[in-house]
């Protein structure tokens, strides 16, 4: 028998401690497929972000550096820096990590044009601290800190990143992708190659935003989460290319 | 014929793969329990898969192989 799926090497045999249905898997599962398929995983060097995926150092077979909260940027800056062209360097940052605190850091990693990929996980919560209200939280969302729902008079409405660095000159791919239908999964997947390609072809800065879930802090279950995914963010956050040079 | 293997123990029991498979022949194990208390996902009618791999592209903890 031909094997049609198979887990990628680029991932660890390890348990992931995510909870069930959390989308952190699927997105580390593609982006370790990407690294495979463009054989960078011995040029590959990883920044984990603090969050949920605080351990994503555990599940890629890759280099990892773990950073202080929101400055992946700027540690992935300084490793590529250091080691050329040659190298790939990604970051792997939730919303609450690169929209909120590591906003500076992130803008300014653009603007300087800086040649590494940033997978940026947007699930309009804040996951590891207790659901809290995030910048991506749209409004009406009830979260711990939000528990009426998020008003727009108080808070603002939820910061769309992608489209905001696609002004930036020095930006050179940006994408939205989502995670609720195995085509979005496959358009997600292609999106993160492209990413490294622009990347490696010296293009400039790339980024891809991924919409995802979390059941736990969204008090829905894994199912409902994905259909929520679709019926409230999709709308909100629209998919598909925002810039490309 | 297609094979979709399950790795039960490392299985969390989201229901995503249930969700997600066009002909609904994936189903959260009722007599089982894996050693965390999870019901893994189980196939309901082999003969019916088409390999398709979408069970396996949705999991979120790369348990499931699929092979044709």
């Amino acid at each position: 028998m031909a094997i049609v799926f198979k887990k990628t090497s680029v991932l660890t045999d390890t348990i992931m401690h995510y909870c069930p249905g959390c989308g952190h898997g699927i997105v580390h599962r593609l982006v370790a497929e990407a690294l495979e398929e463009l054989n960078l995983q011995d040029k590959a060097v990883g920044v984990a972000p603090v969050g949920c995926a605080v351990f994503a150092y555990r599940y890629f077979n890759v280099d990892m550096q773990e950073a202080a909260h929101g400055r992946a940027p700027a540690v992935a800056t300084g490793i590529k820096r250091v080691l050329g062209p040659e190298s790939c360097v990604f970051t792997y940052q939730g919303d609450g990590d690169l929209a909120s605190i590591g906003a500076a850091e992130i803008v300014h990693a653009a603007h300087r044009g800086e040649k590494i990929t940033v997978i940026f996980i947007n699930n309009a919560i804040y996951g590891m601290t207790g659901g809290q209200m995030a910048p991506t939280t749209l409004v009406g969302q009830r979260t711990t800190t939000s528990p009426y729902g998020r008003d727009m008079e108080h808070c603002g409405s939820p910061i769309r990143m992608s489209e905001m660095l696609a002004t930036i000159d020095g930006s050179a791919f940006i994408e939205r992708v989502a995670l609720n239908s195995t085509a979005n999964i496959q358009r997600a997947k292609k999106a993160i190659r492209k990413a490294f390609e622009t990347q490696m072809a010296g293009k400039g800065f790339s980024m891809v935003e991924v919409l995802s879930t979390c059941p736990t802090n969204w008090g829905k279950s894994a199912v409902e989460s994905m259909d929520w995914l679709e019926s409230s963010m999709i709308p909100y956050y629209p998919l598909g290319v925002k810039k490309e040079v | 014929m297609a094979m979709v293997t399950i790795n039960e123990e490392r299985c969390k029991g989201c229901g995503l793969c249930v969700r997600i498979c066009p002909k609904k022949i994936m189903q959260l194990s009722e007599t089982k329990l894996n050693s965390k208390g999870y019901h893994p996902a189980e196939v309901t009618d082999m003969e019916a898969c088409m390999a398709c791999a979408a069970c396996a592209r949705t999991c979120p903890d790369v348990v499931i192989q699929v092979e044709k």
